[in-house]
């Protein structure tokens, strides 16, 4: 397709860019909008022009109401010819301790009516210890470590629980303004029994100093919908002399078929 | 099993996770040998659907992940594991793929038989892009069945010049083109489901 032009690599040091004083501002400012509004978002706000990738990548017409109909009212299904159980460790996968904080991430994933979903897909993503990403486009020159690609995969269990054995990310640079700098974090991605609950989001550490200077985690204006991103540190989780525990729980939205209720999916 | 979609269940219980944007460093994480291919290319029935993610300028989105969910052609939603598995044997009814460098894609699949009685056919389709905060839903309905397009409740309540957005064009035999907009002329119909909030 002829009009179609590739788009100019981001480079981390574009000359005018704003200050976090700006960003910060703008941030502020969308965040009282919404604020008098009275709006109160549970999700990110797809316009959120402080994160500056999202100015031409966001709807700009209203969401069309649909009723799910169809395909949309089931999920694909995966089991244990999709995961290996040794893909939620992220510390054995390169013959090799990966270098890092060792900690646990545990949680459960719940739909929108507190029940846990059972045997789905759980994915992560993550940068290592220094802030780095195994892909070739990360030119953050921090190191990259040979024992860990910050990537897993596992199956939620019957109580809707899932549990990485992971090394605790570092933050990182990014481009969108001068020094920034994403909070560590952790991607998520999610399956639920209907296609409509499908989601990606992250996961961040409690006390990051760098919350108030992200664009990203500020898209979610609401600082109580905010902190629904945010980990919890659990000390019954963290292991003697060998790792320190998160917990996590994922709530996705509610389904819309009418299914047989279970006794036991109340949670 | 899935029966109706309404009434809803009442909202009662907890408040969903926001969603967040898929970042530029997915790549080495999600996508998946042989994602892009529902069946075999080649195979009888198999079909090409293609096209470009593209921004409000027009310009094409190398870092977007696309997800395709969708019944068999009989109409019939399998529920069986294995997609994430690269044998070209299976068809699960679902496929992902990242874009090119130009904001390409292209799947291969199958078209969609009807799920239910009089409902026009589609494939259920999510975006994920680098600066998109959260993910899209969209459908993509095949042009062939020009009376159960024209007949669909939910196309008909759209307005004429958005609703084309979300049928896709004939190019040739067995290859079709849909073109996902995130903004500006011609911005593909995304979805909000009841349940969601944006
Ligand atoms: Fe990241």
């Amino acid at each position: 397709m002829s009009e179609v032009v590739i788009e100019e690599q981001e480079a981390p040091t574009r000359g005018n860019l704003e200050s976090q004083h700006e960003i910060t501002a703008e941030i502020e400012d969308l965040q009282r909008q919404d604020e008098r509004s009275g709006v109160h978002r549970t999700q990110s706000r797809l316009d959120f022009a402080p994160y500056r990738s999202s100015i031409l990548r966001h709807p700009t017409k209203a969401l069309e109401h649909a009723d799910p109909e169809g395909i949309e009212l089931w999920s694909p299904v995966f089991g244990t010819r999709d995961v290996d159980p040794l893909e939620a460790d992220l510390t054995i996968q390169r013959g090799g301790e990966p270098i890092g904080e060792r900690i646990r991430i545990t949680g459960r994933v719940l739909d929108g009516d507190g029940r846990p979903v059972r045997g789905q897909l759980v994915e992560i993503w993550q940068a290592n210890a220094a802030g780095r990403y195994i892909h070739k486009r990360d030119q953050h020159p921090a190191p990259i470590d040979p024992h860990f690609t910050g990537v897993g995969r596992t199956l939620t269990g019957d109580d809707g629980s899932y549990s990485f054995l992971t090394i605790k990310p570092g933050p990182y640079p990014w481009g969108n303004h001068r020094n920034a700098w994403r909070p560590a974090h952790v991607h998520f991605s999610l399956f639920g029994r209907e296609f409509t609950q499908r989601m990606i989001t992250q996961m961040y550490f409690p006390g990051d100093p760098l919350f108030a200077l992200d664009p990203i985690y500020q898209s979610v204006t609401d600082p109580k919908a905010r902190e629904r991103l945010v980990a919890s540190y659990d000390h019954d989780l963290s292991e003697h002399e060998f790792l320190l525990g998160y917990r996590w729980d994922i709530v996705l939205t509610g389904e819309h078929a009418t299914r047989m209720e279970q006794e036991s999916d109340h949670a | 099993m899935p029966e109706s979609t309404t009434p809803y269940a009442a909202e009662r219980g907890p408040v969903p996770t926001p969603g967040q944007t898929i970042g530029p460093f997915y790549h080495f994480a999600l996508p998946y040998e042989g994602g892009e291919h529902l069946v075999a290319p080649g195979c009888p029935g198999a079909i090409r659907l293609h096209g470009f993610v593209t921004d409000g300028n027009g310009t094409g989105i190398q870092d977007s992940m696309l997800e395709l969910w969708q019944a068999d052609e009989s109409g019939q939603v399998v529920q069986q594991p294995g997609s994430l598995t690269s044998d070209p044997g299976r068809f699960t009814g679902f496929g992902r793929t990242s874009t090119w460098r130009d904001g390409g894609y292209s799947f291969t699949t199958v078209v969609p038989g009807p799920t239910s009685q009089g409902a026009a056919p589609f494939i259920a389709m999510v975006v994920f892009a680098r600066g998109l905060l959260n993910r899209l839903f969209t459908r993509v309905y095949l042009p062939d069945d020009a009376e159960a397009l024209a007949n669909d409740p939910f196309l008909s309540s759209l307005a004429e010049d958005r609703r084309s957005t979300l049928i896709a064009t004939r190019e040739a035999d067995g290859v079709y083109r849909f073109d996902v907009r995130l903004q500006g002329d011609g911005e593909t119909v995304f979805l909000q489901f009841p349940r969601h909030e944006v």
